[in-house]
């Protein structure tokens, strides 16, 4: 009997009665989702625009491509591959003629045509910076037919596939001409796609939850799945993707079978995860990230070049990527500013970037530019967990250079609205901050926007960089693979002399999965066609 | 005699209720109702001033990473954030007028359906913490005080100091460890509505609940506690002894019932607390309440979410408030209105 003097004696009893009674309740409540073949998923970030179209951030493109699906994509040689249509290119270079294949439907039941690729086209080429450069030199984009699409331009444009079929940071999605009839300035409110899976709009609820559910009219393509090309078979009923604020949460849910899968394993909970057999660690993206310092060129003291040579000769890339990672087998020092591992990647002339830090040169540099001790102010984002490391080291070696170093903190809202500030200092200006990007978003001279030198129009540092611009030009002059590495090359020269960005090391951030589910693509997007689960 | 004293003692709040002028009483909450519309409107001007003076911009977060400043420029043209703020302001509270939170700046879902989402789950696990923290912690109080200076009152004064000094994250990974890994008796995390199945609901209820009820059975304990010393030394109480009252009713009936007021306040006013957000436990637990919400909007400037939240919280302070002011009267019979 529990009377008051029994629950002095025992009491911890209705605590224990609590969980006892609760815990007869489980079972039942446990299995009811585990009769359909569920992926539940915990991605890099919670879901909250759905436009993929209107931003360029990850956790969008990776709705974007279960929804949605592409024209044309590249494959894990970053070769361009017919995705939705097989293309042909005039003699001069001029000419793109777009074929639809058959079979394609937009969720809604409605047929995929050719209008409905020119609207989504247009709007693309209005957000992202590839497809502006595109439209620049476009002549007309018109749908000849229900399947034919034509694209004429009034010069060539050589990376025109490439820039077409890359995987981030705006993919070209196709959506319904009326969706896409959305002015790019505003989200779309309807969420249809002719994409492997359909987006459950019951089931929404920003931030916390979203489900996909298998669409069976897709008819993937016959060649094997790689990276956004091929066969996009999808093996299961349902994918949600859930939001875990908290990481350790996240890895005793996978332990426990509550979720089957982790996209951003966080470091020093990876021994943990380990240590469980149901559980696998591993890279399924080899290619990686890569993190970044940003000088502004607009302000002194970078707005000297030999001011901006010494703080890269201070900064040490393996003491950045071991801060950062813990591990050698998750980051490599890497002195290629489109990557290691890509077509274009090239070291050259970043031995001074590579080699450790060459503090005696970053003090002669410094001595060189007369550097007055103006105080470099540093922003530095603290509720970031990857950008969180990057500053700290970088202002203790900038100030062993000789550097006066204002280490400013604060949340990265604010490093994003103080950003674009292009004034001085007591302005409310700043001179240098840290991002990190997907290794494919800085492989190219046309993607990677820290590359753009054209001033006030460039991308945050604003470089007013003619040379630079000029080697962009003949990159998209080139129509050979050769030609374009040759170019890629000198303009990796040109940064390393010029430092428009600091290549601070590539770095993995491994996933996490229950051994039941299988055959996840080795690709930089997180997609879940291809994969299985074994029903547990 | 002991017998009537109890009687008159139990019958004290009824008569005190009958006795009650509604007329009073319902002037006294008309004005306390009244009271709320200028504390709501300064919240409200607060909250927006506040968010528009806070650095951070949510047509760059809109907007991405890779954006330049031009088309995060267009963004926030199209969202409105270049309006003047008089403007952004009356557009506001146009909208909450005709009852409209407006619309996510990120989602561009309405904001009254994402609160009403996320209401319940912290509502109901709210609700049983209150329920878990009120059914353990007033007989804990009551023994403390009545067990005075034994190692039953220095038990419970140990609980209770532990409760308020470890943090809520660091009990709620013990409960996970112990209950939900080694025993496996509840999931993880996770959140079922109880239309889903009390099984799945108390499941996944129970050690949030548990771990936020800890912080308040030590609150709440320790109040009952010297509430309750203080009227157990009162002459009524030894002459209710003096006369054989059995203890069972001497506490709960008599000293109680003349403890009740700071204790209801306690309870209203950690209602009313974990009401507006207990973010900590929402995330160790995957529970998707407001707190989560209100932090998501506000680390991404997502100004109308953020507004309806704080106006939201406002309201319920108030609400929970005023509920408390007139259970005082129903426990003790000479508070009057």
């Amino acid at each position: 009997m529990l009377s008051l003097r029994n629950l002095t004696k025992n009491p911890s009893g209705l605590a224990a009665a609590l969980l006892a009674g609760t815990a007869m309740l489980v079972p039942g409540a446990m299995s009811a989702q585990e009769k359909e073949n569920v992926i539940t998923a915990v991605m890099h970030s919670p879901l909250r625009v759905l436009d993929p179209i209107i931003t360029t951030a990850h956790i969008t493109r990776d709705h974007g491509y279960m929804v949605y699906d592409v024209l044309t994509a590249v494959d894990d040689t970053f070769t361009p591959q017919p995705q939705m249509a097989d293309w042909e290119i005039s003699d001069d270079n001029l000419v793109y003629t777009f074929t639809l294949r058959d079979g394609l439907t937009f969720h809604d039941g409605a047929p995929v045509t050719g209008e409905d690729v020119v609207a989504s086209l247009k709007r693309w080429g209005d957000r992202d910076s590839g497809g502006q450069l595109i439209f620049d030199v476009t002549e007309s984009l018109e749908a000849t037919d229900d399947k034919t699409i034509v694209w004429t331009l009034s010069e060539p444009f050589g990376p025109m596939l490439d820039v077409i079929s890359k995987q981030s940071a705006v993919p070209p999605f196709i959506m319904p001409a009326r969706i896409a009839a959305t002015s790019p300035d505003e989200t779309i409110t309807e969420y249809i796609g002719s994409g492997p899976f359909v987006f459950n709009t019951d089931e929404y609820e920003p931030g916390v939850s979203v489900t996909y559910e298998k669409f069976d009219e897709y008819v993937p393509r016959d060649e094997p799945a790689s990276w956004m090309a091929g066969g996009k078979v999808v093996n299961v009923d349902k994918v949600i993707w859930t939001a875990m604020p908290d990481a350790v949460t996240a890895v005793n849910a996978l332990g426990a079978g509550e979720i089957d899968y982790i996209e951003m394993s966080q470091m020093d909970l990876i021994p943990l995860m380990e240590s469980n057999p149901d559980v696998v660690v591993e890279t399924r993206d080899k290619l990686g990230y890569v993190t970044i310092g940003r000088p502004n060129h607009m302000q002194p003291p970078f707005d000297n070049k030999l001011v901006r040579q010494a703080a890269m000769a201070a900064l040490d890339q393996k003491s950045v990527l071991e801060t950062m990672q813990g591990s050698e087998e998750y980051y490599n020092v890497c002195g290629a500013i489109f990557g290691c591992s890509t077509p274009l990647g090239d070291e050259a002339d970043s031995e001074l970037l590579t080699g450790g830090a060459n503090i005696e040169k970053a003090k002669a540099l410094l001595e060189e530019a007369g550097y007055d001790g103006t105080p470099i102010v540093l922003m530095a984002p603290t509720d970031v967990v990857t950008l969180v490391n990057q500053p700290v080291v970088a202002a203790q070696a900038l100030r062993e250079a000789g550097f006066t170093v204002d280490m400013q903190s604060m949340d990265w809202q604010s490093v994003v609205q103080r950003r674009p500030n292009q004034g001085p200092v007591d302005e409310g200006g700043w001179h240098i901050f840290f991002t990190n990007w997907m290794v494919p978003e800085i492989s190219d001279p046309l993607i990677n926007v820290m590359v753009n030198g054209r001033g006030d129009d460039a991308w945050f540092g604003w470089p007013d960089d003619p040379k630079i611009e000029e080697l962009r030009a003949d990159f998209i002059a080139a129509t050979d693979d050769a030609t374009r590495k040759e170019v890629a090359v000198e303009i990796q020269k040109h940064v390393m002399d010029n430092v428009n960005y600091i290549m601070l090391g590539e770095y993995i951030t491994p996933q996490a999965r229950r051994t039941a589910i299988e055959n996840i693509l080795p690709s930089p997007v997180p997609v879940f066609w291809n994969v299985t689960k074994k029903m547990e | 005699m002991a017998r009537s004293l109890s009687l008159l003692r139990a019958r004290a709040p009824l008569a005190a209720i009958n006795n009650k002028d509604p007329q009073s009483m319902f002037v006294y909450i008309l004005k306390r109702v009244l009271a709320t519309i200028p504390v709501m409107v300064i919240v409200a001007i607060f909250v927006f001033l506040l968010l528009r003076l806070t650095p951070g911009d949510p047509a760059a977060i809109l907007a991405g990473d890779a954006a330049t400043p031009a088309q995060i420029e267009r963004i926030r043209d199209r969202l409105g954030l270049n309006d003047p703020l008089l403007v952004q302001f009356f557009t506001w509270i146009g909208q909450l007028l005709r009852g409209d939170m407006g619309t996510s700046l990120l989602s561009n879902t309405p904001v009254s359906g994402m609160v009403a989402s996320r209401l319940g789950p912290t509502i109901n696990i709210a609700l049983m913490t209150i329920v878990i923290s009120v059914a353990l912690a007033v007989p804990m109080g009551v023994i403390a005080a009545w067990r005075h200076r034994t190692w039953v009152d220095f038990l419970v004064m140990a609980f209770s100091v532990l409760g308020f000094s470890v943090p809520v994250f660091v009990i709620g990974y013990i409960l996970i460890q112990i209950f939900a890994i080694d025993l496996r008796w509840v999931p993880v995390q996770g959140y079922k509505d109880p239309s889903e199945g009390l099984g799945a609901f108390f499941s996944r209820a129970i050690l949030p609940s548990l771990t936020l009820a800890t912080i308040y059975i030590a609150l709440i304990a320790r109040m009952t506690r010297a509430s309750m010393l203080e009227v157990l030394g009162e002459d009524y109480i030894r002459t209710a002894r003096a006369k054989g009252v059995r203890e069972n009713t001497l506490l709960f009936r008599h000293a109680l019932r003349n403890a009740a007021v700071p204790i209801l306040t306690i309870i209203g006013t950690g209602f009313a607390l974990l009401i507006s957000g207990v973010v900590v436990t929402e995330s160790v637990f995957n529970i998707p309440g407001i707190g989560r919400l209100t932090v998501d909007a506000i680390l991404a400037r997502d100004y109308p979410v953020i507004q309806a939240m704080i106006l939201l919280t406002a309201g319920i302070y108030v609400f929970v408030n005023l509920l408390v002011d007139i259970s005082y009267s129903f426990f003790d019979p000479r508070i009057r209105y």
